[in-house]
C-alpha cells in the first residue's frame, strides 16, 4: 500500500486505524530523531545555556573546540587511533571472511558465534579483561592496548558485512577464472576484490565508527595522552555540561550523515556492481 | 592482497613510532596532578611557571577528584604518568601505606622566608615521611545570597533542614565531611565526632541524619561543580571547597556567601608517585612549590591557608577574612586523617551502598 | 575400476586441501581475536576465583594453619604464630606487606589495621615467643575471628568474590552468611538491571513494531528513505544521544521549558537522573535494534496470506493477531533478544542520565576496579553478567543464528 491512496472500499473505521497508525509512527520518527536535531541549532548558541529560544547565533564554541590544545589532541588521538583501529580490523576480517565463505567448513557456526560476540559482550567486561590481561603485559596505559580492544570490537562488523557481500558473490566467475589459467589468488585480486569492495569499505566504515565513538575501554586502558574526543566529552558531561561539548556532538554528527550516505552509495554501487536489481 | 599487506604494515609502523613518541616528548617534563578548575590555576600561577621558569623544567597538569585508584593502578602496572599528585591528608597516609608513593627527605626542604627550619615552619602533622603540605582548606556550606538575601542559612543545622530551607542539596559524592556533618548537625561536639563514628552505632546514625535529606541531594564530583549548581539555581544550598566560591565571587561576579558554623578543615598535600621516571625533577618541583614565596603567592589566587607560618604572616589582611582560620564563629574541626585512613575503606563501601539503594 | 578409489581420494583431499586454505585465511583474525577478546575475558574470568595474595605472601603461616588445622572457635598454637612472624618479616622486607593487609580488610573492615599494627613492630623482635608479641600488639590476635579470615584466605582459588557478588560473606567461623543489611547491594542491582532491561525492551517492542510495520507495507524507494531517518540515530555517537538526552530533559531543557510555555505544568518536572530518564535515553538508543530485524522479517511475509483470511471472513483486526502476528514472531524475539541481551551491559547511559540509586551492574563493576580496587569481586559481577549474556546469546544463536544480523 501507498501512504494516501486507500482502496475504495475501506471503511471509515479502517481509514480511522490507518490514519491513526501513521499520526503513531510519525511520533515515534520525531521521538527518533529529534534529539538528534535539537542539539545541533544549541551548539551554535551564543550563550552557554541549553535551552530556547536561541537569542544570539555564534561560532564561539567551534573556536574554543578547534584552538583548545585539550580538545584538538582528543581528536587527534581519536583519528589515529581510529584509522589503525580499522586497518587491523578490516584487514583480518576480510581474510576471514573470505575463509569462512568456503561451502563446508567444520565448525563454521562456532567460529562465526565466536567472531562476533563482541557485538554482545557486554564492552565494561572486555575493558576490565583487557585492563587485568594487558597490565601484564605490560601495554595497559598505551596507544597500543587501546588499538587491539577497539579493532576487535570493530571486526564482527566487517566480518559481517563481508560475508554478506561475499554471500551474493558468484563462486562461477572465481572458476571461470581459474579455467582460464589464472591463480587462485590472481583470480582473488583480479576478480573478487573489485566486486567486493563496497562491502569491505562499508564494514571498514563500520569498524572506524565504532572505534571513533568508543569511550568505556579508553576509560580504563588510556592514559592522559590516549585521551580520545568521547573520553574529553565524557569527563565533561559527567562534570559541567560545556557547550563546547555540544560542538563536538555536531561535528560527531555531521559525521554520522556522512557516513550514512556514503554506506548507502556503497550499497548501490554493490548493487549495481553485481547486475542485481534490488 | 599486496595493497592489504602494504598498508597494514605502515599502520603497524606508525602505531610502533606512536607508542614511542610520549617517551621522547616527555623527556623534559614532570606531570603534576590536582583538583582542577580555580585551584589548579592559583596552582599554575604560583608554583608551576615560575618552576619551569626557574628550572626549564615543563609542568604537565592533569585533573582528578581525590581517588587514590587511579594511582594505585598506576604503581600496580608499571605505568606511572603522575608524578607529583596533590592529595587529602588521609590519602596520603593511606598511600604511603600502600607503597604507593616515594619517600621524602623532609630534612632536604627549604627553610622558610624568615630563616626557620623547615621541619618548624610547617604546622604540626603537615609533613610526613611521604607527603609535604601545600595548604589547608574548609569544607563549607554556600549559598547565593543574591537568591535568598538575608534569609539564607546561618548553622550547618539548617543544611539539614528541609522544612525552613526547602529545595535541593549540592553534596559530595564522598563519605568525608558529609559523615562529619550529619553526626554535627545531630547534636554531637565536634571534639567527639570520630570517636563516635568508630563505632557501628554512630555510623547509623549518621545515615539516619543523611536519610533525612537524601531525597534532595544533588551529587557532585568535581571541585568545580558546586559553583555551576548554584548559579544555575539547580540547588539552594551546597557543600563546597570554600576557595571555590571566593572564585566564583571573584571571577564570574557572583554574589555567594558561606556558612562557616561546621567547616571541617582539610589540609592538602603533595606526593611523589612510586615509581615515576622524573624522581629528581618531582623532587626538585615539590621543594619549589612548597616553599614560602610559592604558597604566599598561591593565596593571591585562592584563598586557602599556607601550610607553613612563614607564609601566613604574609597574607594580606583582605584574603585572611577568607582563611578558615581568619577568626570565623561557629563551630569548627580538623578532619582527622588517622580515622578516615583506617575506616575509610568500610566507610566508603557502606557509602556506595547506601547511595545505591 | 581402479580409477575409482583414486578420484575418491583425490577428491578428498582437494576438498581438505580447500578446507586447509580456508583455515589459515581465519587464523590471523582468530589468534587476533584470542590475544585481545579471549584471553582478557578470560583474565576476569580468571580473577575472579583466583586470589592468590594470602597463600603468596604468607606461605608459612598458610602451611602452619593447614598442619594445625584446630578447630575455628580456637586460636592456633604458637608454631603458627612464628610462622606468621616470620612471614610478616619477609613481607616487611620486601615491601609486600600493604596488599596483604588490604586483602584481609576487604574481608573484615579494621583487619587492616590489627594486621599492620603487628607488622610494624615485628622487625623489633627477633625470636619467640610469639603469641604474647601478637596479643600484646593487638588484642585480636587472641582472638580466633581474624584466624578464620586468613584462614577463609587461604587457598589460592576460593568463591569468596562470588559469595560477596551475591551479598553472601564467609564468616571467620567458615560459616556462610547472608551480609549485614547496609552491605548488601548486588543482588538488588541485578534484579534492577533485569527490570529496565526488561522494560526497555517492551517499550522498544511497542514502539518499533507499529513503525516496522509501516516501512514494511510501503513502496520501497520510500520505504528506504524513512529508514535513513531510522538509521540517522542509530550511526550517531553513543554519547551525543546521551547528551541530546541530558539537554533536552534537564530541568531548563527543552521539554520541561516547551511544557511550561505551553502552559502545561507550572514547575519543571524531574525527567532525567531518574529512572524516567534512563528508559527513555535507553529506549532512544535500542530501538533500531528492534526495527531493523521486525523490518526485514516482515518485508517477506507475503500479503496473500492476510487477504485469504479476509476473504474468508476474518474481521481486520482477527487477521492481523491470528494470521500475520504469529508470521512477525521471528523479527520480534530476536530483536527482543538483541535488544535484551545489550541492555544488560549498559554502562555508559544510565551512569549520564541516571539517579545514584538507577545504576546496573556494569556500574559497579567499573566502581569496583575504579574506586575500591576490588579487582576480584569486579571480576566475579562481570563473569555473572558475562556468563547471563553468553546464554541469552547462545538462546540468540539457536532462535535467530548469528550470521543473520541485519545492519541496516
Amino acid at each position: 500500500m501507498s501512504i494516501s491512496n486507500l482502496p475504495l472500499y475501506t471503511t471509515t473505521l479502517q481509514r480511522f486505524r490507518h490514519w491513526l497508525l501513521l499520526i503513531g509512527c510519525g511520533a515515534i520518527l520525531f521521538f527518533l530523531v529529534a534529539p538528534v536535531l535539537v542539539v545541533i541549532p544549541l551548539a551554535f548558541n551564543n550563550e552557554p545555556y541549553f535551552h530556547f529560544p536561541i537569542h544570539t547565533y555564534s561560532l564561539r564554541w567551534f573556536h574554543e573546540l578547534f584552538t583548545n590544545p585539550v580538545w584538538l589532541s582528543a581528536i587527534s588521538n581519536s583519528l589515529v587511533t581510529a584509522t589503525l583501529a580499522t586497518l587491523l580490523a578490516t584487514t583480518l576480517g576480510t581474510l576471514a571472511a573470505v575463509g569462512l565463505n568456503h561451502r563446508n567448513l567444520p565448525g563454521k557456526r562456532l567460529i562465526m558465534a565466536i567472531l562476533v560476540s563482541p557485538m554482545i559482550v557486554p564492552v565494561v567486561v572486555l575493558a576490565v579483561g583487557a585492563y587485568f590481561f594487558f597490565s601484564k603485559l605490560g601495554i595497559a596505559n598505551s596507544l597500543l592496548g587501546i588499538v587491539l580492544v577497539h579493532a576487535a570490537l570493530g571486526m564482527p562488523f566487517v566480518v559481517i558485512t563481508v560475508t554478506a557481500t561475499l554471500g551474493g558473490f558468484d563462486m562461477n566467475l572465481l572458476r571461470a577464472a581459474r579455467s582460464l589459467g589464472a591463480s587462485q589468488f590472481f583470480a582473488f585480486r583480479k576478480i573478487m576484490l573489485p566486486l567486493v569492495w563496497p562491502g569491505v569499505l562499508s564494514g571498514a566504515l563500520f569498524a572506524f565508527a565504532t572505534s571513533f565513538d568508543e569511550v568505556v575501554v579508553v576509560l580504563f586502558l588510556g592514559g592522559a595522552e590516549q585521551t580520545t574526543l568521547p573520553r574529553q566529552m565524557w569527563t565533561g558531561l559527567r562534570e559541567q555540561l560545556s557547550p563546547t561539548i555540544l560542538a563536538a556532538a555536531f561535528v560527531l554528527i555531521i559525521f554520522a550523515i556522512f557516513l550514512l550516505l556514503t554506506l548507502e552509495l556503497l550499497r548501490r554501487r554493490s548493487v549495481a556492481l553485481r547486475g542485481i536489481a534490488e | 592482497m599486496f595493497t592489504k599487506i602494504r598498508v597494514n604494515l605502515t599502520g603497524v609502523a606508525s602505531a610502533v613510532a606512536l607508542t614511542l613518541l610520549p617517551v621522547i616528548v616527555q623527556a623534559q617534563s614532570i606531570t603534576v596532578t590536582a583538583w582542577g578548575g580555580a585551584y589548579t590555576k592559583s596552582q599554575e600561577e604560583a608554583m608551576y611557571k615560575p618552576f619551569t621558569a626557574k628550572s626549564g623544567i615543563k609542568v604537565l597538569s592533569q585533573d582528578y577528584n581525590g581517588d587514590l585508584a587511579e594511582i594505585a593502578a598506576q604503581v600496580k602496572t608499571g605505568n606511572v604518568k603522575w608524578d607529583v599528585v596533590d592529595v587529602e591528608l588521609a590519602e596520603a597516609i593511606k598511600g604511603c601505606e600502600e607503597g604507593l608513593f616515594e619517600k621524602i627527605d623532609a630534612s632536604k626542604l627549604p627553610a622558610g622566608d624568615d630563616g626557620t627550619p623547615a621541619t618548624k615552619d610547617f604546622l604540626p602533622g603537615l609533613v610526613t615521611p611521604c607527603a609535604v603540605a601545600n595548604i589547608y582548606y574548609a569544607n563549607v556550606v554556600a549559598y547565593d545570597k543574591a537568591k535568598l538575601g538575608a534569609n539564607g542559612p546561618k548553622s550547618l543545622n539548617d543544611y539539614f533542614d528541609t522544612s525552613k530551607f526547602p529545595g535541593k542539596r549540592g553534596m559530595r559524592k564522598h563519605p568525608s565531611v558529609n559523615m562529619e556533618w550529619a553526626l554535627m548537625a545531630d547534636g554531637v561536639a565536634p571534639a567527639d565526632i570520630y570517636k563516635v563514628l568508630a563505632t557501628p552505632a554512630g555510623v547509623e546514625r549518621a545515615f539516619k541524619k543523611l536519610d533525612t535529606i537524601k531525597s534532595s541531594v544533588v551529587w557532585w564530583t568535581a571541585g568545580a561543580q558546586p559553583p555551576q549548581l548554584l548559579a544555575s539555581g539547580e540547588v539552594v544550598m551546597t557543600s563546597v571547597y570554600h576557595g571555590r566560591i571566593f572564585d566564583a565571587n571573584a571571577k564570574d561576579k557572583r554574589d555567594f556567601a558561606l556558612v562557616w558554623d561546621g567547616q571541617v578543615q582539610v589540609p592538602d598535600l603533595f606526593v611523589i608517585v612510586k615509581g615515576t621516571k622524573n624522581l629528581a625533577a618531582a623532587q626538585d618541583f615539590v621543594r619549589f612549590a612548597t616553599s614560602t614565596t610559592a604558597l604566599t603567592e598561591q593565596a593571591k589566587w585562592i584563598p586557602y591557608a599556607p601550610a607553613r607560618n612563614s607564609s601566613l604572616g604574609k597574607i594580606p589582611a583582605a584574603t585572611k577574612a577568607w582563611l578558615p582560620n581568619g577568626g570565623h564563629s561557629g563551630r569548627q574541626m580538623l578532619t582527622s586523617a588517622q580515622f578516615w585512613s583506617e575506616y575509610g575503606d568500610d566507610l566508603n563501601k557502606r557509602f556506595s551502598v547506601w547511595l545505591a539503594k | 575400476m581402479n580409477k575409482q578409489p583414486n578420484l575418491e581420494r583425490r577428491l578428498r583431499r582437494a576438498e581438505l586441501r580447500g578446507q586447509l586454505r580456508a583455515y589459515l585465511l581465519i587464523a590471523p583474525l582468530f589468534i587476533f581475536v584470542a590475544l585481545s577478546f579471549l584471553l582478557p575475558l578470560g583474565s576476569v574470568l580468571l580473577n575472579s576465583f583466583h586470589d592468590p595474595v594470602v597463600p603468596e605472601g604468607l606461605p608459612l603461616t598458610v602451611s602452619a594453619l593447614e598442619k594445625w588445622n584446630g578447630p575455628r572457635t580456637q586460636i592456633p598454637p604458637e608454631p603458627v604464630f612464628e610462622a606468621l612472624a616470620q612471614d610478616m618479616k619477609a613481607a616487611v622486607a620486601s615491601e609486600k606487606i600493604s596488599p596483604i593487609a588490604t586483602r584481609l580488610n576487604f574481608e573484615e573492615s579494621g583487619t587492616r589495621s590489627i594486621f599492620m599494627r603487628a607488622a610494624r613492630k615485628v622487625s623489633t623482635q627477633e625470636s619467640g615467643p610469639w603469641q604474647p608479641f601478637f596479643e600484646n600488639a593487638d588484642p585480636a590476635w587472641g582472638q580466633p575471628k581474624v584466624w578464620g579470615i586468613i584462614r577463609n584466605l587461604s587457598s589460592e582459588n576460593h568463591t569468596l568474590f562470588f559469595l560477596s557478588a551475591l551479598d553472601f560473606q564467609r564468616q571467620s567461623s567458615g560459616e556462610i552468611s547472608l551480609q549485614d543489611e547496609g552491605q548488601r547491594i548486588h543482588v538488588t542491582v541485578f534484579m534492577r538491571t533485569v527490570g529496565v532491561a526488561l522494560t526497555v525492551t517492551l517499550m522498544c517492542l511497542l514502539l518499533g513494531f507499529p513503525l516496522a510495520y509501516l516501512l514494511a507495507h510501503m513502496q520501497d524507494k520510500q520505504a528506504n528513505m524513512l529508514l535513513i531517518l531510522v538509521l540517522l540515530p542509530f550511526w550517531t555517537s553513543l554519547l551525543v544521544r546521551t547528551t541530546a538526552w541530558m539537554v533536552m530533559l534537564q530541568k531548563e531543557g527543552v521539554v520541561n521549558s516547551t511544557l511550561q510555555a505551553l502552559g502545561l505544568i507550572a514547575e519543571p518536572l524531574a525527567l532525567v537522573f531518574n529512572r524516567f530518564g534512563v528508559i527513555v535515553a535507553m529506549t532512544h538508543i535500542l530501538l533500531p535494534f528492534t526495527i531493523l530485524p521486525m523490518y526485514s522479517v516482515m518485508r517477506q511475509i507475503p500479503p496473500s496470506y492476510v487477504r485469504a483470511a479476509r476473504s474468508l471472513g476474518a474481521k481486520p483486526m482477527t487477521a492481523f493477531f491470528r494470521v500475520y502476528l504469529p508470521q512477525c514472531l521471528p523479527g520480534i524475539s530476536a530483536g527482543a533478544l538483541l535488544v535484551f541481551i545489550l541492555s544488560l551491559g549498559y554502562y555508559i547511559t544510565p551512569a549520564l542520565v541516571g539517579g545514584a540509586a538507577d545504576q546496573m551492574i556494569s556500574y559497579f563493576v567499573a566502581d569496583n576496579i575504579g574506586r575500591s580496587l576490588n579487582w576480584g569481586l569486579a571480576s566475579a559481577l562481570s563473569a555473572i553478567l558475562l556468563g547471563a549474556v553468553l546464554l541469552l546469546y547462545w538462546v540468540y544463536d539457536r532462535l535467530v543464528g548469528v550470521g543473520n544480523v541485519r545492519l541496516g
